[in-house]
Formats: structure tokens, sequence, C-alpha cells
């Protein structure tokens, strides 16, 4: 666990164990073959040496069995590779449900993080441990990366929708953020610090820092500045769609689809509200691109998922 | 037939003389020689862009060169290696003068079309590389959008012009190869007479018809967006940054099996060579370039693990990818049984086919990691990648083109080098490579991402080790270039047999003939016929009748 000796990454997640093991276990079995093989070639050079200038070799063509053996053995050892680390990798890619919160958003260069109670840092992102934390990362720009190698975890940031990926932080200590996807630059210092703390500690250090208030009362005071609540109403009278309950359900649009309204369904209805329309009301909202940055997305869209069917909306709007 | 070596006639290097004659050749000869200049050129100036980069590494700070330089060096060295040196080297350098004189026929089937492919190479190379005057290129040879159609400050438009004319080189090349094979071969030289040279060659050409076009298209579709705001991949206009990644690696995943295809076609002649024997398993390793020519098309999403393609979409590409690793498994056994009970001579190509198989072997399965779901996530542009591709595309590839080229070149140029400059050269090569890229391994696997100009402090110890390596693989590739241009002048004569192989290639004197063959053979044996073959003859023996060349 040293880094005196450079040669093996921190192990400090959950996952990160099972990498290292799937890690071996392909290390061990490609060890075999490529000793196997080379020795084999490397006794025959010997054994086999020409004796006499222009001597052949034996009258041998081929062996059908012995080319069933090694296209089925290699065979079975890949599937047996696939089948663990697509295991592995359905794991990775499915955050528990009662997985915390953090948004992260990437833009040249540098990493902004922003927690649910309201808490940021730039390229820092100070987590507790033993507790499943769930990053939802957005990017204001190009294609960025975020990758925590400690953790073994990585997740591209794709600008115009948000991805997410999850661990379980298992060792305090500080870990290398690094950006994953090159950008341009500054690439290469656009890269940052974990923090894992005891639960504690993190809830001392939350505490301890300032504010503009939480994620959901962020998303709650824009939900109202940018007039969002002029159309969507608590009750269906509204021009758009009531948003209560909105948030994991299944949405019929207009065009006959019916899909899931996920994070990134409500980060495209606010950003190309053309794209799908809800089954009933017109398309008569405007985009909201460039008027609301990656973070305000999330806030909004960590607001809207607070939201419960038929209840009133926080703030009563009159004409 | 060993007649040849004694009545030399006019060879295809004299008469006509001149540039001009050269330039405006038809012959495929001629042309693999314009292509052999071209693609040493262009080595040299993409091992340059390297050097300089390994040099940058040597400390971790960025202190060297600026981080844009050094994101246009590594750019530039993957777009110049990559478009320029590998993907035609085997084919239009080694194929293109070997495809016609192993099926026996005077030239390729459009001589002109391969002349013009040429100067499509060359027109599409000048264009990108002029770049460097016009405001460098620092995509990375991936021109990812919408970094490259909306924030790269370079001159990416240019780039993806000299990229797109490029591509029609390839095709046109591609074309030809089939046409010719189909068409072309002599009476009596069935498919399964083929040499597995051919073979490998064919499923490249399969590649470069299907692939390149969409490879073309999708940079020009990235300079329709940087210029005319197309919405194709910033998605604030309406595009999909993720599409970019699905077109470009439809083709750029098939492309590394351009590169190691014809390497594998090499080695198949030069391991039934050095074991003085039938290749074990013919039509194995036949099938199996079609089989990775074919599956190589549906694995593409394996670059993809991370970009948040759907994980279903990701499952099927682990497989696929994992299946694509069992005919190269299938090629290596049988190389490796074609040596059992061999009779294998100990010349320079020897050295060659050990070295490219320790290399290509770690390369491929090394390809295994990466293909796995839950390993990639962790490994995914790491330098573990950059060590694998590196791993197939220079140790495998370029080591694969070194030993054609030496096993070739008393043939191409009827000169013999040093054979036992030749074996050091070969164990520097492959104790650089190794020393150069195995670390990048172990790197990769701490964590340290591809493309930083700076880095954390503890990755300091690796990277100049790989530096070092670099320092060693670049004196043995320098070593190559300087004997086998010293034997151009100096080297004795080549027989017209001198490793006692196989094939109609060695049955025509060293250099050939204009037209190959005065008459069209018959064939009437299959390839790999060692137990008929005359013994090597590395000098040609002294006779009084030796002095009568010209």
């Amino acid at each position: 666990m040293s880094s005196s000796l450079p040669l093996f990454p921190l192990s400090a997640s959950t996952v990160s164990g099972e990498v290292d093991t799937l890690f071996f276990f392909i290390l061990g079995v490609s060890a075999f073959f490529a000793i196997l093989v080379s020795a084999l070639m490397l006794y025959f050079t010997f054994k086999y040496r020409s004796k006499k200038a222009g001597d052949a070799g034996a009258d041998i063509h081929g062996s059908l069995t012995l080319e069933l053996i090694w296209t089925g053995i290699p065979f079975i050892l890949a599937m047996v590779m696939f089948v663990w680390g697509a295991q592995l990798f359905f794991t990775m890619a499915k955050p528990p449900a009662d997985a915390m919160d953090i948004f992260v958003v990437g833009k040249q260069w540098m990493w902004k993080v922003q927690h649910p109670e309201g808490v940021r840092e730039i390229n820092e992102m100070h987590v507790p441990i033993n507790r499943p934390v769930r990053l939802t990362l957005g990017s204001e720009d190009v294609i960025h990366d975020f990758f925590i190698p400690a953790f073994r975890v990585k997740m591209d940031v794709v600008p115009g929708r948000l991805t997410t990926m999850w661990f379980t932080a298992t060792t305090v200590g500080e870990y290398h953020i690094f950006c994953g996807q090159y950008c341009g630059t500054r690439h290469s210092g656009m890269i940052g610090t974990v923090v894992a703390m005891m639960p504690d500690d993190y809830e001392a250090w939350l505490a301890g820092g300032r504010t503009t208030g939480s994620a959901v009362q962020n998303g709650e005071r824009l939900f109202t500045d940018l007039s969002c609540i002029t159309c969507h109403k608590a009750d269906s009278s509204g021009r758009g769609p009531t948003l209560g309950g909105v948030f994991g359900s299944t949405v019929q649009l207009n065009d006959g689809r019916r899909i899931l309204a996920d994070e990134n369904y409500l980060r495209e209805s606010i950003m190309t509200p053309q794209a799908k329309v809800v089954q009933g009301f017109q398309p008569i909202m405007p985009t909201f691109q460039g008027l609301v940055s990656e973070e305000n997305l999330m806030q909004l869209i960590a607001y809207v998922k607070t939201l419960k069917p038929a209840e009133t909306a926080p703030v009563p709007v009159k004409k | 037939m060993n007649d040849a070596t004694v009545h030399q006639e006019p060879s295809y290097l004299g008469a006509p003389y001149g540039l001009a004659a050269w330039l405006l050749t038809k012959d495929h000869k001629r042309i693999a020689i314009l292509y052999l200049i071209s693609i040493t050129i262009f080595f040299a100036i993409g091992a340059g862009f390297a050097a300089t980069i390994r040099a940058e590494l040597v400390t971790p700070q960025g202190d060297l060169v600026t981080a844009d330089l050094y994101n246009k060096l590594f750019t530039l060295h993957g777009v110049v290696m990559i478009f320029f040196f590998l993907i035609p080297s085997i084919p239009a350098v080694l194929g293109n003068f070997f495809i016609p004189i192993m099926i026996g026929a005077k030239d390729l089937a459009f001589p002109r079309i391969n002349l013009l492919s040429w100067y499509i190479y060359v027109i599409g190379a000048v264009i990108t590389l002029s770049v460097v005057i016009s405001g460098g290129l620092d995509t990375g040879w991936t021109f990812y959008a919408p970094f490259s159609s909306i924030s790269s400050n370079t001159d990416v438009t240019t780039a993806a012009v000299g990229v797109f004319i490029t591509g029609f080189s390839s095709i046109l090349t591609g074309f030809n190869f089939i046409v010719t094979v189909h068409r072309m071969r002599a009476p009596g030289m069935t498919w399964f007479r083929l040499p597995l040279f051919v073979w490998a060659n064919y499923a490249t050409s399969l590649i470069f018809i299907l692939g390149t076009p969409v490879v073309a298209i999708t940079v020009l579709l990235v300079a329709a967006e940087r210029g005319l705001h197309l919405g194709i991949f910033d998605p604030r206009i309406g595009g999909d940054p993720v599409l970019f990644q699905h077109l470009f690696w439809f083709y750029s995943h098939p492309a590394v099996y351009i590169m190691i295809l014809p390497g594998m076609g090499v080695i198949s002649e030069l391991v039934a060579n050095v074991s003085r024997k039938q290749i074990f398993g013919y039509s194995f390793v036949a099938f199996s370039s079609i089989a990775i020519a074919i599956i190589g098309f549906l694995v593409w999403g394996h670059h993809m693990f991370v970009s948040s393609q759907s994980i279903y979409a990701g499952l099927v590409f682990s497989i696929i990818t994992m299946l694509v690793a069992v005919p190269s498994a299938v090629k290596t056994f049988n190389w490796t049984a074609t040596m059992y009970r061999g009779s294998i001579t100990w010349d320079s190509p020897l050295f060659w086919v050990l070295g490219f198989m320790g290399l290509f072997l770690v390369g491929g399965l090394t390809g295994l990691f990466l293909g796995t779901m839950g390993l990639d996530v962790h490994l995914h542009d790491t330098y573990f990648v950059v060590a694998h591709f590196h791993y197939i595309m220079v140790g495998g590839g370029v080591t694969a083109f070194l030993g054609g080229l030496h096993f070739y070149w008393p043939k191409m140029t009827g000169r013999m080098y040093s054979e036992p400059l030749a074996k050091v050269s070969a164990m520097l090569v492959f104790f650089g490579f190794n020393l150069t890229f195995f670390p990048q391994f172990i790197l990769g696997y701490m964590g340290m991402p591809r493309r930083y100009h700076a880095y954390p402090p503890e990755f300091q110890v690796l990277n100049v080790m790989s530096t070092g390596g670099a320092m060693v693989l670049g004196t043995g590739y320098f070593l190559i270039l300087i004997y086998l241009l010293y034997s151009l002048f100096k080297g004795p004569k080549a027989p017209a047999n001198p490793w006692g192989a196989t094939g109609l290639e060695w049955q025509l004197q060293s250099p050939p003939i204009t037209h190959n063959f005065h008459e069209i053979p018959v064939v009437t044996e299959e390839a790999y016929d060692y137990l008929h073959a005359p013994a090597p003859q590395l000098a040609i023996p002294a006779s009084p009748r030796e002095v009568t060349h010209e």
C-alpha cells in the first residue's frame, strides 16, 4: 500500500480490490500463454537448428485436432474474461439506491464540485468513507473524463448530456483526480484531489463550508427566477405539464413514444425543449441554452426531483 | 531457374534512367520504391516528434516545451505515423512490389491507378503537414469532437482535408490489390496456393475499401462543423459528440488491423522460410486473416465503454472483441507449430521473427485486459492503452515490416547487407522497444493518463526508463537505415534466392526485370513446398561467370 515503490496504484474503494483481482487473473492467463509460446519457439529454435544448409523440415501440414484445441481453449478463456468483466462493469454502472449525490462540472480546465448541501469546491472533492457516492457529471464545453485511479473508476463528462458514476471510498486519504479525456491546452493541469474522510469529519467539514443554500434551494430559486413556474404549475392549469412526480415516471410524448424521465430527459427538456414534447402540450417552451450553466441545470434538476405528485408548488405564484 | 543468378538482364532499377522516368513510372516495383522513400521520410519526421515527447517526459514538470507545443507534437506524431507511415508501410511497399510477382503477374491490374495512389498519398501528406506552418494541429490523431470542431485554435480544417485526400490513396490501393488477386493469378495459382502474404493483403484491402470512406467523411464533417457551423457533433447546435466516436472508431479500429494484418502475412512467409517447412495449418492462417478483417468491423465500441454509450451496447462490443482475439491466437499457435521439427536457419530473418513474436504476444494479450469491460474502466485513456497499441502497431507492425524489408531487400535492390549488423539491430530494436513501452503498462495501471504534458512526481522513474529505452530503440532504427543505405553502394551483389525460399519471387533474378516474367509461369505446387526448395545462399558463389553483371 505504500507509495514509496511506485509500481502499483493505491486501492481505496469497494470495487478497486475486485478490479485488481480480475487484473491479476488476466495477467496470469496472459503470462502463461506468453511464456508458453516464447519458450516453445526458443526451444524449437535451438532444438531444430538446421544441421546442413538446405535441409528441409519435417513434412507436416497441420492437424485439425490441434487447431480445434487452440481455437477452443482461447475462446473459453476469453468468454470467462468477458463474463467476469461484464459483471464487474454492471456493478460499477449501477449506483446503490442509498447513494449520496455530488454534482461535478468539468470545464477547460478545472473541476467544479458541488455538494447537495450547497458547499462548493474547485479541483477538490471531499467525501465520507464507507458511504456510496453518486456523481452526476456535466461539461461546459468539450468532453472531459473524471478519473480516480485509486478507486478504479472513470467516466466521460460529455457536453450535452449528464453522465453518472459512483464509488464507495474505503480508506481515509487523499487521491488523485485526473482528466482522462484529452481536452486541450491544460489537459494535464485538469487534476485534483479526492479527500476521503471519516463520516464525522466529513459532516464537520460540510458544516464549516460556506454555502449559498443547498442545491435544492438554489434550484427552487432558479425555478422562480427563470419563470419556469409560470407555465409548470403545481396543478394542471399551466401551459406546460406539471412537474410533480415526473422524475422517474414514464412520459407519453406527442409523437407516440413513451420514455423514462431521467436526469438526461430533464436536462434535454430545459436545453432543447422541442426535442421531446409531452402529449397534450404545444411546443411553445423556449430554450434555456446560454441562460443556465451546467451547475444551474444540476440545481434545477435536483429541485425537480424533489417535487412530489399532486403537491402544491412551494412558491405559489398568482397573476 | 538458378540460371538467373548468372545471366543478369537489365533490371527494373536500370533504364529508363532519370527522375522523370521514376516519377512517371507505371511499374509496380518502382512505385513500391517511391513509397519506401516516402514512408521512410515520414517515419523520420514522426520519430522526431516522438523523441521530443520522450525528452519532455523525463521530468514531471512540463519544462522542455509548452503545453500547446506538446499537444501539437503528440498529435502530429500520431497523424504522421498512422496515416503516412504505418497504413501504407507493408501494403504499399512490400505488397505493391510482391503481390504481382507472387501471383505470377507482370504488374497490378491498374498500373496508372497505382501511380495515382502514390501521388494522392503525397499530396494528402503535404497538405496535412502544411499545418506545421499554419498553426499546427492539437486535436490528437483521434480528432475528437466537439474539441476539434469548436474548441481547438489550430488548423484542423487543413489537416482534415489532408487526411480526407490521403484516404483515397488507400481506397485505390485496396481496389487495385483485390482486382489483381482475383483476375491476374497465373495458371495453376489457385486461391489455396497463394502465399499467405497475399491473403493477408487481400484481407487488408477489404478494410481499405470498406472502412476508409467512413473516416474520410467523418473528418470532413468535423471540417464542415468548424467552417459552416453545421450541427453534427456539437450539442449546442443540435449535434451529438458521441456520434463522432462511433463514426471515427468504425474505421479506426479496423485501421489497427490494416497495420497488423499485412505484418502477419510477412511473418507467415518468414516463419515458413526460417523453419524450411510448410506453414502449419495453411487454411487456418489464411481464413483467420479474413475473420479478423470481418469481425474487426464489429468491435469499434470497445473504445467507448466509458463514453456514455449504452451499457448493453458495451456488452455486445466486449463479447465481439473477445471473439476477434481468437483468430490472432490461432495464427500465433500455427506459427509456433510451424517451427516444430523444422530445420531452423539462424540467418537474420529468424531474429525478426522471434522479435515480432515476443512483442506481438504482449501486444495481443494486453488487448484482453482492455476488452474486458470492468477492467477497461480503469485502464481506458491511460498509458496502458498507449503501451498496448504501440506493442501491436510498432512492436508487431513495424518489426514485421522491418523483417519483411530485410527478407526482401536482396530481391528489391540486388544487394546484400551485413548479416551481423542486421542481427544486432534486430536485438537492439527488441530490447529498446521493451524498455520503452513495458514501463508504460505499469504507468497505465498506476493511473497515468495519456496525453499529459506534466505529471505527478511518482511517475517519474518509469518515465525515465521509457525515455532511455526510446534512445536504444532509436539507435536500432538508425543503424538499420545506415547499413541498408551502405549496402546499396557497397553491399555484395545478391543471388536470386539468398534464403533458399519458395515462391515465384525467388525464381526471378535479383533485382527482377521490368516485366517480372518473360512468360507467365504455370504453377504446379502449393505454397511453401520446402521439401523441394534450394539451399540458402547468402552470397553469389565465386565462379568465373559471376563477373558478367551489366
